[in-house]
């Protein structure tokens, strides 16, 4: 599962572009990953310019 | 706000602004919403533009205008620096907030009604067309109807997915950016300079664009498939270090650049995308405005002909889709493979590009000239590069 760090979050929306299942939804203020449509591809994780988005095992 | 507009326009960029006011000045009534508190904050751009580019589209104001630019820099992996010989003024480095500010208000002017935190959650769909949008307000969420919506939001572009357009960008074809404006440095503030080299921003480009006197927005892109554990952020972070350890970072700014062939379908019923959204910036420079602004008029244009003639129809949308292909569609097509031949220059081939470049007498350093050294490093170049040209 996808965990943000709303703190390092920049809401710059590129992790948003790269989504292939269109699981990321952002806000003026927030940004929120749908965990149960996220299929774990790390893509956005790995887009992210400033660690704001980090892979987790299910809790 | 009504609960029915002709036209709703999604974001409120230069291409949305542009997009808006060509709508009205057709007749329509446009509704342009922006998720944001502000029109033209925060800035995600590094806010270069080219003059000739730019005055197609909008009369430029001076205040507008960070700094001019009469020269370009590059420095190869070696350190070694080719300053380019490019004429009279290439461009502008400009202020974004003010830009995007006043495009909005002439949007305004022109009759478009514009509404900040108005956040666009998803879209009206009935007999396979859209007809409206629906949006989280202050006020709460409400249902908002139109004949044609325009979706000009973005890097993170939902509408198209909404409509079942597929937006999603490959890895390889998204740089990761950041960049600092970073005050009390000592450059020449009518260059650009770019850093071109792994070490600095592997699969992307380095740059540093001056917005006045001793303060820049320096930056990079660092390809999406680059397999390293740095991040941009870390990239900057030790640039700034080494080159600028005793300036001030007055704005720092992450997001994406989306270096991509321009969308295979990007119109549906009742839809138009333009601009980031559409996958429309340029992908050697990672430059979006003008396209971006191009694409507003041209959907701008041709949404207010569908709300004069009723037909609100894809087929109806690809007088835009054709517009924009002979604007410079076609174009943006060789661009993209010209970007994945230069990507794959090592940083052997920019060394000995930049040492044979030094070579030649400062004065005849021009940008083809450069160019044509290149090719010859790289010939399979050579054939995107001549149907680029020939389509000029």
């Amino acid at each position: 599962m996808i965990h943000v760090e709303q703190d390092k979050c920049d809401l710059c929306g590129t992790c948003v572009g790269v989504c292939p299942v269109d699981c990321i939804t952002m806000s003026e203020k927030m940004l929120t990953v749908d965990n149960e449509l996220c299929i774990d591809c790390d893509h956005c994780v790995k887009i992210c310019p400033v660690y704001a988005l980090e892979s987790r095992d299910e809790e | 706000m009504k609960n029915e507009y002709d036209v709703i326009v999604v974001g409120a960029g230069p291409a949305g602004s542009t997009a808006a006011r060509h709508a009205a000045l057709g007749g329509a009534s446009v509704l342009m919403l922006e998720k944001d508190r502000d029109i033209g904050t925060p800035v995600r751009c590094a806010e270069g533009v080219g003059e000739d580019g730019l005055e197609k589209f909008v009369d430029i104001r001076p205040e507008w205008i960070s700094a001019r630019i009469t020269k370009v820099s590059l420095t190869a992996p070696s350190g070694k620096t080719v300053n380019a010989n490019v004429g009279k003024a290439v461009g502008f480095i400009l202020d974004r907030k003010r830009f995007d500010f006043d495009l909005a208000t002439l949007a305004a002017e022109a009759g478009a009604l514009v509404k900040t935190r108005h956040n666009v959650t998803g879209l009206i769909v009935e007999d396979d067309y859209v007809r409206g949008v629906k949006v989280v307000t202050p006020e709460g969420p409400k249902e908002i109807r139109a004949k044609v919506v325009i979706g000009a939001d973005g890097v993170e572009s939902r509408v198209g997915r909404w409509a079942g357009l597929v937006t999603v960008t490959k890895m390889k074809d998204m740089e990761s950016a950041v960049q600092a404006t970073v005050s009390n440095i000592d450059i020449d503030s009518e260059c650009i300079q770019f850093y071109l080299s792994s070490f600095w921003a592997p699969g992307g480009y380095l740059w540093i664009f001056p917005k006045g006197k001793g303060i820049a927005n320096i930056g990079l892109g660092v390809a999406g498939d680059y397999k390293g554990d740095k991040k941009a952020i870390d990239f900057l972070n030790d640039f700034l270090k080494s080159h600028f350890p005793d300036g001030s970072i007055q704005t720092l700014i992450a997001g994406g650049v989306p270096v991509a062939k321009t969308l295979k379908r990007f119109t549906a019923n009742g839809l138009m995308l333009v601009g980031d959204a559409a996958r429309m910036v340029d992908p050697v420079t990672g430059g979006g405005i003008v396209s971006g602004m191009h694409a507003g008029k041209l959907a701008g244009i041709q949404a207010a002909k569908a709300v004069e003639t009723g037909d609100f129809s894809e087929s109806f949308f690809q007088a835009y889709v054709k517009a924009w292909d002979k604007a410079g569609g076609k174009n943006h097509e060789r661009l993209y493979n010209i970007k994945e031949s230069i990507y794959k220059f090592t940083d052997d081939d920019l060394n000995y590009i930049a040492d044979k470049v030094l070579d030649v007498k400062p004065e005849k350093r021009s940008i083809a000239k450069i160019f044509s050294i290149a090719l010859w490093r790289k010939p399979a170049l050579l054939l995107d590069v001549a149907k680029l040209f020939a389509n000029y």
